[in-house]
């Protein structure tokens, strides 16, 4: 029997092979706040092959129920599966509002998941709030490489939207105890179409949250190492632009912008990069913010604390010296 | 499906990111004086496309959905080595979200009588949802490769694709069955440059084929505004704090200040 009404919120919590995606947590920090403040349910939804594996990890961060579905084929995403499997369940639980996180799987996974079910999907919002005339949930979506945002929202339910990373914090709550409700039987016929030959993937800290942040940009090219050097020295995280990752130089894990990763770091040091839109906006939300470009019009000066003009190999070979790397 | 592989490539025109200016008054994006191009990442779409034509034979159909000014920029696909480009335009169509355009495009792959592959970028550089190649593949029912770096072998004899995606820490080799719609990643290629004598006749003599919605059997109130779920209520500017843009050009002394930073954070 399905609910008859849309209601409540429902979070997608990614996981991976039992490591689950932090922002499932994230998305639960915020929208706790306001399930307190209007009295709304919270519904999580899992997909694993294993459930014991993960539910200590996500047993107490506020859900009131934690509905889950096992399956072998669960492991690691499939697009096919995934997204049928979460809207038989989704169909079921019917929540008002639904959230994923904005990582590469989950965007994947909502942008079939919300044609399944006709409805509207904000990508990867930056903000969440109840309009409370309306009920209806308001979330900024950043455009334009990530400088404007559009508040929107959706006027089909589930209202929809996927999570940008990073944006809200997770909130231990072991004050409400989840109902556990297995709903593997619902998943039980599934089959996938598509077959992994092979995964390489290697797990990162993840530096979106590291103090000093030293960024490599297409400027840096002819030697990377020599960035990777200074950054030790410093006690530094090493990420890099758009371009150096697009030349399979970096991975794409290290790369900063709209595209990639947000910085929160009290300090980042830019080593030449131009200051493209697409970049900047993933350097917003850092403290101090230092750069070297050998352009005096680079873009970047009018993003810096300190814009140095000269060759970055120059600079960074004086910084190296003196601080006796 | 046909014997001859049809790869349809999806584009959009977008206008320059750094061209672009907010207006805090008025609340809305001024795109004025913002020349406009092809979508990045859809040229690198079409350059993949091109690559498998070259390699396995075949068809490039590039599709678009957009007011008039798009089609010197389908042209220049056509230049660049497409086979044919299709233009679907209507002032209905105006407001679409993601939603909309994904229902759309796929009634054009449709119409045009399906594709073996359907080749997207991964997202387009002003919405950036990245949303409507998943959509296409589930109006179609196709099957669904997002953030692809490298399109690994076709085999179209077992109708299969052999893709390369990035994933979280690294990427994932997989195997789907066509028809397939693939999200190309921006950058993984160098699209190639507009073919002299392709241009001249791209230009002057080939004979674009415009679609209506009345051309895919859309109503006006399923497509555009009315047709989208989602609402636009308002523009906001995201605005970096205000920095003290210090310049130093001395080496020397852009060290010592660069110590004392790095110093004061603690
Ligand atoms: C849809 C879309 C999404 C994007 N997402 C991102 C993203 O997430 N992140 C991102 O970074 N980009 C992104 N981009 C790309 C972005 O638009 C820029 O192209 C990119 O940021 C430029 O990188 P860069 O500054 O390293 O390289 P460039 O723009 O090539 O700049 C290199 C700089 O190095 C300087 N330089 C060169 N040599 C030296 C030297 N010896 N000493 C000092 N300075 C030197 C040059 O003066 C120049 O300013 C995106 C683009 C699109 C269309």
């Amino acid at each position: 029997m399905s609910r008859e009404e849309w209601r409540g919120f429902g979070v997608f919590i990614e996981q991976d092979e039992g490591v689950v995606e932090e922002t499932s947590l994230e998305i639960l920090g915020r929208i706790r706040e306001l399930a307190d403040k209007y009295n709304i349910k919270i519904t999580s939804f899992v997909l694993t092959d294993d459930i014991n594996r993960i539910i200590d990890k996500i047993r107490y961060y506020g859900s009131d129920e934690i509905v889950y579905a096992e399956n072998s084929l669960f492991k690691t995403y499939l697009s096919d599966v995934f997204s049928t499997a979460l809207y038989r369940l989704v169909s079921k639980y019917r929540p008002r509002y639904l959230l994923l996180p904005a990582t590469r799987n989950s965007r994947d996974l909502a942008g079939r998941l919300a044609i399944m079910l006709r409805t509207c999907l904000l990508a990867h919002v930056i903000s969440i709030d109840i309009d409370p005339e309306t009920m209806r949930m308001n979330a900024a979506v950043p455009g334009f490489g990530g400088n404007i945002a559009a508040v929107c929202e959706c006027v089909t339910m589930p209202e929809m939207a996927t999570v940008s990373p990073g944006v809200f914090t997770p909130k231990i709550r072991k004050d409400i105890e989840p109902k556990l409700i297995n709903e593997s039987d619902l998943t039980k016929d599934l089959k996938t179409s598509m077959r992994k030959i092979s995964r390489t993937s290697v797990a990162r800290p993840d530096i979106s949250r590291s103090e000093k942040i030293v960024v490599a940009g297409a400027g840096c090219i002819k030697d990377l190492e020599l960035i990777k050097r200074f950054a030790k020295i410093i006690g530094a995280e090493y990420a890099v632009t758009r371009p150096v990752a697009d030349a399979g130089l970096a991975p794409r894990d290290l790369q900063v912008g709209s595209t990639g990763i947000s910085l929160k770091s009290k300090l980042v040091i830019v080593l030449g990069a131009s200051g493209a839109p697409h970049f900047v906006s993933g350097i917003r939300d850092c403290g101090t913010v230092v750069s070297v470009n050998i352009d005096p019009d680079a873009p970047i000066k009018d993003f810096s604390d300190l814009f140095v003009v000269g060759d970055l190999y120059d600079i960074v070979k004086k910084l190296i010296d003196r601080l006796g790397g | 499906m046909s014997p001859e592989p049809v790869y349809i490539v999806t584009m959009k025109v977008v206008p320059k990111t750094e061209e672009i200016r907010f207006d805090p008054v008025t609340k809305t994006v001024d795109r004025s004086k913002a020349t406009n191009e092809i979508n990045p990442a859809d040229k690198n779409a079409l350059e993949e496309a091109l690559k498998l034509k070259d390699k396995y034979g075949g068809k490039v159909i590039v599709l678009s959905m957009g007011p008039p000014f798009f089609e010197p920029f389908l042209r220049t696909a056509l230049a660049m080595g497409a086979d044919d480009a299709i233009l679907i335009s209507d002032k209905a169509l105006a407001g679409s979200d993601a939603y909309v355009t994904s229902m759309v495009l796929a009634k054009g792959i449709q119409k045009i009588g399906g594709a073996t592959l359907v080749l997207c970028g991964e997202e387009s550089s002003d919405g950036s949802t990245g949303q409507v190649p998943p959509g296409i593949a589930t109006w179609l029912g196709y099957s669904l490769a997002t953030f692809v770096s490298k399109i690994i072998s076709l085999d179209l004899e077992n109708k299969k694709v052999v893709v390369r995606r990035t994933i979280k820490g690294g990427y994932e080799d997989i195997d789907l069955p066509l028809p397939a719609v693939l999200a190309i990643e921006l950058g993984i290629n160098t699209p190639r440059f507009p073919d002299f004598r392709r241009k001249r006749w791209a230009e002057k003599e080939y004979k674009m084929t415009i679609w209506n919605i009345h051309d895919l059997g859309l109503k006006p109130e399923e497509v555009g505004l009315t047709g989208s779920p989602s609402r636009v209520k308002t523009l906001i500017e995201l605005k970096p704090p205000e920095r003290m843009r210090k310049i130093i050009t001395d080496p020397d002394q852009a060290v010592e200040e660069i110590i004392k930073i790095i110093k004061s954070i603690k």
